[in-house]
């Protein structure tokens, strides 16, 4: 090879490589991103059953429920609809009824929300970003305490 | 009075900076020289004024004096000294004034070790360390103020978040900004080096100790940060793909890079520019993971507070100094005069591969990270980019260089011989497929791809010792010929082999526990067992108990392997009482690489316990990886190339060249 199909050669594998992580970065994207919602967008937003996705909102008070082992129910809401939640795990130490979670996970195909992950607050005066802007978006009042009256 | 004080240092060591930003940049346009003698006289001034600073509002923390407002807010004063002390940089305003610290102090050691730089050179790498200088302390004063009081004094403090009160937070900030803020010594030189449209293969040979000092400290701390949330968080993850460990893995990646690529510049004065380039975006990633973990941008632990004027400030630096130095890039580069071309089989030719598959890497990891930042900002839809995201693409980008990192030291520079090289390698690629068979035989089973990856792992570590072995010349000549050329290599190929070393034991870790780490969630009652990795864990019962801020219920198990005992674990949940906060502490047992890992869940009605149980193999080489990469670092550091003009030597030299003028 001559000194310059070298430095093609050279340079034509670079870009190659480059595209080659951007049709990748792509790929990933379409496979793993998920989207947020608050159980009062659902009636709009049409989820497919299986399809991830992050699920905002306070635990209605009253609402939380163990089964069999690990398995905990409870409902999210944004006080404008309810959506039924499973897991199955050990929750987060600040998970507490009336306070804020979002949950991970997809629909079933008998509506019931199967979270494979659960995260709540950080610390005791806080609440994830996501769920307090959607909230604060829709009216609902955040008292100190972030309970749903 | 002494808080007063400590507010006022800050306030000098402000107009401190400035003076050193300002007057030698001045000095160098009129070429005065005693004006660019400031710099060095300044930044040690400067350094001293923050330390002064910090040391006040460490005391503050000591002897609890609530009446400083950050103090009351993040401490409290029944909480153990170290914690009392590390809670200092437990908080925004704090973790900002110990992120000053560490530049000024950065600064201060450039002043001392540089008395052999070329006068315009240093004066302008003092002058845009001090122009950062003044940028961040500025933001402290304006926005972030540690010292404000509070009237009157309220008798007890709020606590840290007990998350934060552990050993594994008193050391990841310092290390980490060790790190974050080393590369700004890279980019000030950089800069510097654009301003004066001059740049040759001894400047990259002045920048390389500064990247491998802030690339062995940020290897530190990364590894720090993750095993803290490791066992502290009790979620038994190492690596989380959060966007707050991404801030600190991009300036890694690119620190990697720049580290590899000054290699180059250094020995052939090729990829100059490239070089350059890199300096500058690493810090710029540095600037940019402060700005994601301190404008409450991000929701994590670290986003202490979410101030809308602190976020826009940061933004305000990061657009000064990225957009100052990218168009000073643009407009200058030109004139640097671009470096020689070479072979592409050859060492020089590897280390570019290696830049490229970085660069992507980090650039790949910055898309994930800012995407969903960007898309929200830009239409408000919100979306998350979780790990199989990252693991599909870091992972797939990785694998090659991974393969390559062994032919890179045994490639000659100019032309290598890439079959010699391979032919070299067999060994090191046959033990890495038979130890990796050796383990599928005593594992019998498994995931073939893990058994691929413990492969590359093992040939990792045995490339990097052929690299030494055929140094030496063991085996080729007599034993003590060997030794005594063993023992002379110079410092940068234990350094190399030792980082590379590094790198296969990581991946050992990662591969070990991902592949075959066994985890068990059940409700145990008192007298029940379950099994992992081949001990049998019999819970006892619960407990209470008392700490000095807080209190505690733990489990207590035994831990026997086939019906004998052979020790045992408590798992506690803890109440910190001041801030009505609960954590979990996990309990962990260590066995050779691998650990056992338990933590509590809620309690039952019917009163069990829900435990979560993992058998964690090999999960410890991840972070003793981590540690060799650094020990590498630390050893190439100290290699006498790196050491040529001493600061002594050029005393002597100096007055010679003031008679000359």
């Amino acid at each position: 090879m001559t000194r310059k199909q070298k430095r093609l050669a050279v340079i034509s594998g670079g870009i190659g490589f480059l595209v080659a992580a951007v049709l990748l970065v792509m790929f990933a994207f379409s496979q793993s991103i998920a989207y947020f919602y608050v159980p009062g967008d659902l009636a709009k937003a049409d989820v497919a059953p299986g399809t991830r996705i992050r699920l905002g909102g306070l635990v209605e008070s009253g609402t939380v429920k163990r089964g069999e082992g690990s398995t905990v129910t409870f409902t999210v809401t944004d006080t404008l609809a309810n959506v039924p939640v499973t897991y199955t795990g050990i929750l987060p130490d600040l998970f507490r009824e009336g306070q804020g979670v979002v949950a991970e996970g997809a629909f079933g195909t008998d509506g019931l929300f199967v979270a494979d992950t659960v995260l709540a607050k950080h610390d005791e005066t806080y609440m994830p970003k996501d769920v307090a802007d959607r909230l604060k978006a829709q009216g609902v009042e955040l008292s100190g305490k972030e309970t749903i009256k | 009075m002494i808080i007063e004080l400590g507010h006022y240092a800050l306030v000098l060591a402000l107009a401190t900076v400035l003076v050193q930003s300002v007057l030698p940049l001045i000095g160098t346009i009129r070429n005065d020289r005693s004006l660019m003698a400031v710099a060095p006289a300044a930044a040690l001034a400067g350094f001293m004024l923050v330390l002064f600073s910090f040391s006040v509002l460490t005391f503050a923390y000591i002897v609890s004096d609530f009446s400083v407002g950050n103090v009351w807010e993040n401490s409290h004063s029944l909480k153990p000294m170290i914690y009392k002390i590390s809670g200092v940089w437990g908080n925004h305003e704090g973790s900002m004034l110990l992120w000053l610290l560490i530049l000024v102090f950065f600064s201060a050691l450039v002043a001392t070790f540089s008395a052999n730089l070329p006068e315009r050179l240093r004066a302008n790498v003092l002058a845009v360390q001090g122009l950062i200088s003044v940028a961040f302390a500025l933001f402290i004063l304006l926005t972030s103020n540690p010292f404000l009081r509070l009237s009157p004094a309220p008798a007890e403090g709020k606590d840290l978040n007990p998350v934060l009160q552990d050993i594994g937070l008193a050391i990841h900030p310092p290390l980490l900004y060790l790190g974050y803020v080393g590369f700004s010594v890279c980019f000030s030189f950089a800069i510097a080096a654009l301003i004066e449209g001059r740049i040759d293969a001894a400047w990259a040979r002045w920048v390389r100790p500064w990247a491998l000092a802030a690339w062995s400290f940020l290897t530190a701390g990364i590894a720090m940060g993750s095993y803290w949330a490791y066992y502290e968080l009790g979620w038994g993850g190492w690596w989380f793909w959060d966007p707050v460990e991404n801030a600190s893995f991009i300036p890694w990646l690119a620190g990697t890079a720049l580290l590899h690529s000054a290699l180059v510049m250094e020995k052939r004065e090729a990829l100059k520019i490239w070089t350059v380039l890199l300096a500058i975006l690493t810090f710029s990633m540095s600037l940019l993971g402060t700005f994601l973990v301190r404008s409450g941008v991000l929701t994590s632990v670290h986003a202490f507070a979410t101030d809308p004027t602190r976020g826009v400030f940061i933004l305000a630096i990061l657009v000064i100094f990225i957009g100052g130095a990218l168009s000073l890039f643009a407009f200058r580069a030109a004139t640097l005069k671009a470096g020689g071309l070479f072979a592409p089989i050859s060492r020089e030719g590897a280390l570019v591969l290696n830049n490229l598959i970085l660069t992507t890497a980090a650039a790949t990891v910055l898309t994930g990270t800012l995407y969903p930042l960007l898309l929200e900002a830009l239409t408000g839809e919100k979306i998350s980019v979780g790990p199989p995201f990252f693991n599909l693409t870091f992972g797939l980008l990785m694998l090659p260089l991974l393969l390559a990192v062994p032919f890179g030291p045994l490639l000659a520079w100019k032309r290598g011989d890439i079959l010699a090289a391979g032919q070299r390698l067999f060994a090191a690629a046959a033990i890495g497929l038979v130890l990796s068979a050796a383990v599928l035989y005593a594992k019998n089973g498994g995931p073939v791809l893990a058994y691929f990856g413990l492969a590359i792992g093992f040939y990792l570590i045995a490339g990097a010792l052929t690299e030494l072995w055929l140094r030496a010349g063991i085996g080729k000549v007599a034993a003590n010929v060997a030794f005594r050329r063993f023992v002379g290599l110079p410092g940068s190929a234990f350094g190399t082999a030792l980082a590379h070393i590094g790198v296969g034991v990581t991946v050992i870790g990662i591969i070990g526990v991902t592949a075959f780490q066994t985890e068990h969630v059940v409700e145990m009652k008192p007298g029940m067992q379950v099994e992992a990795g081949g001990f049998t864990l019999t819970f006892d019962g619960m407990r209470r108990g008392q700490g000095p801020n807080y209190t505690e219920e733990s489990g207590h198990f035994m831990v026997a392997r086939g019906g004998v005992a052979v020790t045992e674990v408590w798992s506690s949940k803890r109440l910190y009482t001041a801030r009505r906060m609960p954590t979990t502490e996990a309990g962990i047992r260590t066995f050779g690489f691998s650990q056992l890992y338990v933590s509590l869940g809620d309690a039952m009605a019917d009163g069990g316990i829900v435990v979560r149980v993992w058998w964690k193999p090999m999960i410890l080489c991840i972070w003793i990886g981590a540690l060799i990469m650094m020990a590498g670092g630390a050893v190439s550091l100290c290699d006498r190339r790196l050491r040529v003009g001493a600061p002594q030597k050029a005393r002597k030299v100096k007055p010679v060249l003031e008679a000359a003028e």
